[in-house]
């Protein structure tokens, strides 16, 4: 009856763990023939080598950071890093106020001080504009036949401002240049430079610093709307400076507006590179500025953001630094996995010591755990850029010890019901009703730790906390769909059925008795001194107490056990008479 | 085997008891011994040996080192350095590792380089570390607000669990006395207080919280139809749940501890100083301190905290007295003094 259910309900249960490891399998596999993934997990900058830094935001006028403000500034430090020529650098906030940056080998001093650095942004008039690439060599100008300036410059978009050497450099540039996109944090503010817009593709010669970011008050994105309030559908960007600004900017449209292009236009530099290169339309006298174009919803959103972080007063501080070497973090790694290869070959010999066959049930869980966990991290690795760090696999190797614990704590409960008399099969159903409960309710503390630390914790602590809190999952899939239903299928075989002295399950060694009493009633193996009184009133009170703490099933439990024991009192009381 | 099940079984019956909850004042006392002597040594030593990330500093590890004198280590930073004060040690076989006072960036790659040189090694065999001086203070403001966060969630969590509240106490004093006891330990041993070692004692309130989370859902099994068990007082239910987990307590702490030990001995041994030394270091202690705690600390401390309660009282002074007339009865013909009762 009920045991031809229970085998079918344990077969569709590890039906169901084989599809989940192969349906793990095959999107892994996906990943592999995508080239997405390489099928191992990607390791940390503690096993991989490379340098490590923390750092915190610090702002000049001591105001504290927001949260958007750090994600800007994140988005920027990621362009900086990408700009500088570092490939595979990540960047990340941990907590509230931390920004991590991970890169493979060692930084040079100009990558590092770009990243703590503030933002640099600078508005300068555009003075001439030119090819993309640079000139071909036939068509350029000597030196000597680039005439010099004829006076000094009066404002921001005086030709004089340009130097001989400048429009050199001017027709040397090739924008299309892989260097051409690295960073510039060093344009003098006094002098014309030569700049690239790479969106447009146009190059520059740009006057000097006329309005620095922090100038700007805020910026935002929107729609354009028509004098009438109409919206115009399409995308602008809303520039407000501060007072200083506001009146700089006035000067600078009234300067530019009307005057013949490309020297109608200012450029937005961000890190020395154009962001947007406007035309002033109209004189700005509220210091409240549109800048319209070719906008998207995405690129006006970008060009919001870059203006925003510009007026953002923040650099960083290094909090801690680490370069480890690829061989150190390959030696660690090694010997980790050594340690937890070592540590499972103990846990394994210990199993068979104590649970015989057993242990083999055991160590099968184990592993099966074991892949669920490797898979979950590959998986996480290629979609969220998971990384093991060495504090990882000590987590994994410390959760091989909590995981063998729930096959301990189901096992001592399945002994304990043949204890109380119950064959091994009745004995696996019994137990585990009590077991699943206790593992599952230890468990969630564990997951309830890993969670607490994940999200307070920096640096290491979340690595670990990660694997603790996976591992804890997968445990307690293991154990419901592999470990209970595997031995309901043992208990079917006649090894276990019968207690062979190597199952571990031997009933002799368990000092059963057969305590089966008939008429489906189990009396509790109890020692001599049994003693049945009569209810006293007295009493009900911590009993009302134990029952307020049940939950609904077990009330309803204790409420048949209660039926059972006063139609079963008389069966006992003979055997109270001659205690 | 057969002797460790005979003995399962005995506990299990509770033929065989060993009185955790009944000497709870012996016990107590000798827990508060341990952390007293623990703490005294601790401040004896002069407080805790904090590692650098605590402390601020440039740390450089160098490996695979053929001749692990110090002085070339010193030296290697005196040269760039003269005013600053370095320490080297030989932490593990062919490891050698200098620990200076905060450097500059340029100061870093030549102290680098020279260390490179003066111990005739690869560039990727040297390890740099900069920690600035508030970093430490962050990391450890944020553990305290994991701590405080997890004990409040988690008290909440037993207390809604086993529809007690003096459970959930329990589980959390005692549970405070196993990190004080294990810090204790760490302290007067003097080993290095590191974030790994702290990222070690976050597990040990996991672990040690989950281990008594066991051992109480049996004492919650055993005390939840106390008015259809006559027999045993509330602290001898509460005692001999215990005892039936005695066996899974034993169990896993060996389970826990081999992997643990495994880590430290190649941790230690083999790669020295390091992360995974410090994680399964203080893992190590506290699997002991947790185990053994849940069975002295948190069980009596339960049975403590209900004994005062009126109904229970009743009960308990009833069984004894059941229990006193049934022995006067059973042994008057022996002893005539057991009737006093």
């Amino acid at each position: 009856m009920a045991s031809k259910n229970s085998q079918s309900r344990a077969r569709r249960a590890l039906a169901w763990l084989t599809a989940i490891i192969v349906g793990l399998g095959v999107i892994m596999g996906i990943g592999i023939a995508t080239n997405n993934s390489n099928g191992l997990p990607l390791l940390a900058l503690d096993l991989e080598g490379g340098t490590q830094m923390v750092l915190s935001p610090e702002t000049t006028t001591g105001e504290a950071v927001t949260a958007e403000q750090m994600n800007q500034a994140v988005e920027i430090i990621r362009q900086r890093v990408d700009g500088s020529g570092v490939s595979e650098a990540e960047i990340n906030t941990q907590g509230d106020d931390n920004v991590v940056v991970s890169m493979p080998g060692t930084p040079d001093a100009q990558t590092r001080e770009l990243i703590q650095a503030s933002a640099n942004m600078e508005f300068r008039s555009v003075l001439t504009a030119g090819s993309f690439q640079a000139t071909p060599e036939e068509e350029r100008l000597d030196v000597s036949e680039i005439p010099e300036p004829e006076a000094t410059p009066e404002n921001g978009s005086d030709p004089n401002w340009i130097t001989t050497e400048v429009y050199d450099e001017f027709q040397r540039t090739d924008c299309a240049a892989p260097e051409a996109s690295q960073i510039r944090d060093d344009l003098p503010a006094d002098e014309a430079v030569v700049a690239c817009d790479f969106d447009t593709q146009v190059k520059y010669i740009l006057g000097p610093l006329e309005i620095s970011g922090d100038q700007i008050e805020s910026a935002d994105h929107g729609m354009a709307s028509t004098p009438t309030g109409v919206s115009a559908n399409q995308w602008v960007v809303n520039i407000r400076f501060e007072s200083e600004g506001a009146e700089k900017f006035r000067e600078i449209t009234q300067r530019l507006t009307g005057m013949t292009s490309p020297q109608d236009q200012f450029a937005i530099l961000l890190d020395g590179q154009i962001v947007s290169a406007p035309a002033s339309q109209a004189v700005i006298l509220d210091g409240q500025a549109q800048i319209s174009g070719n906008f998207d919803e995405e690129s006006a959103a970008q060009l919001a953001e870059q203006l925003q972080y510009g007026s953002l007063p923040i650099s960083f501080e290094v909090e801690s630094e680490q370069q480890i070497s690829a061989t150190l973090g390959q030696d660690q790694l090694f010997w980790g996995l050594v340690a937890g290869l070592i540590g499972l070959a103990l846990v394994a010999v210990y199993q068979f010591f104590q649970y015989r066959a057993l242990g083999l049930v055991t160590l099968t869980s184990i592993l099966i755990m074991g892949i669920l966990t490797y898979q979950a991290i590959v998986l996480l690795g290629w979609s969220d850029n998971y990384r093991l760090s060495l504090a990882g696999i000590a987590g994994i190797i410390v959760s091989i010890g909590l995981t063998a614990d729930s096959f301990i704590v189901y096992f001592e409960r399945i002994k304990d019901e043949m204890r109380n008399g119950r064959p091994f099969e009745a004995a696996v159903n019994y137990g585990w009703d009590r077991a699943k409960r206790t593992i599952t309710v230890s468990k969630l503390v564990n997951i309830l730790a890993s969670v607490v630390l994940f999200f307070v914790a920096v640096g290491n602590v979340r690595g670990f906390a990660f694997t603790l809190g996976l591992t804890s999952i997968a445990d307690l899939i293991v154990v419901y769909m592999f470990t209970h239903p595997v031995m309901q299928l043992l208990a079917k075989t006649r090894f276990f059925a019968s207690g062979h002295p190597m199952s571990g399950m031997d009933p002799s060694l368990l000092g059963q008795k057969p305590l089966y009493q008939g008429a489906g009633r189990i009396r509790e193996f109890r020692p001599e001194e049994e003693v049945v009184e009569v209810r006293s009133k007295k009493n009900k009170r911590s009993g009302k107490e134990a029952a307020r703490r049940q939950t609904i099933a077990e009330r309803r439990a204790a409420e048949r056990a209660a039926a059972l024991q006063s139609s079963s009192t008389s069966d006992r009381e003979p055997a109270q008479e001659d205690s | 085997m057969s002797r460790l099940a005979t003995w399962g079984n005995e506990l299990y019956a509770g033929k065989k008891s060993y009185q955790f909850v009944q000497k709870w004042k012996t016990w107590f006392v000798v827990a508060l011994i341990l952390l007293v002597v623990a703490g005294g040594i601790t401040a004896l030593r002069g407080g805790f040996n904090l590692g650098i990330e605590f402390r601020g500093g440039s740390e450089f590890t160098v490996s695979a080192v053929e001749n692990t004198d110090p002085s070339i280590g010193e030296q290697a930073v005196t040269a760039v350095v003269p005013e600053v004060e370095a320490t080297a040690t030989n932490i593990a076989p062919g490891t050698v590792r200098v620990q200076t006072a905060e450097l500059s960036d340029d100061q870093t790659l030549q102290v680098a380089t020279n260390l490179q040189e003066g111990y005739g090694v690869a560039q990727e065999q040297v390890t740099s570390n900069f920690v600035g001086p508030t970093w430490g203070a962050a990391v450890s403001q944020q553990m305290l607000i994991g701590l405080i966060v997890f004990l409040v969630l988690v008290a909440l969590y037993l207390a809604i669990y086993f529809r007690t509240w003096k459970m959930s106490a329990a589980a959390i004093v005692g549970l405070m006395y196993v990190v004080a006891l294990t810090v204790g330990i760490y302290g007067a041993i003097g080993f290095e207080v590191t974030p790994p070692a702290i990222i070690g004692f976050l597990l040990i309130l996991s672990y040690s919280l989950y281990d008594t989370v066991v051992v109480f859902d049996k004492i919650r099994e055993n005390t939840q139809n106390l008015e259809e068990d006559r027999r045993r007082t509330f602290d001898e239910l509460v005692n001999l749940a215990v005892n039936q987990t005695l066996v899974r307590s034993i169990t896993t702490s060996i389970v826990g501890i081999l992997p643990v030990g495994s880590i430290l001995f190649i941790g230690a041994g083999l790669l020295g100083a390091g992360t995974l030394r410090d994680i399964s270091l203080s893992i190590f202690v506290g699997i002991i301190v947790g185990t053994v705690a849940t069975l002295f600390i948190q069980a009596p401390l339960y049975a403590l905290f209900r004994r005062n309660e009126e109904g229970l009282k009743d009960r308990d002074a009833k069984i004894l007295r059941r229990r006193g007339s049934l022995e006067s009865k059973d042994e008057n013909s022996v002893t005539a003094d057991a009737s006093n009762t």
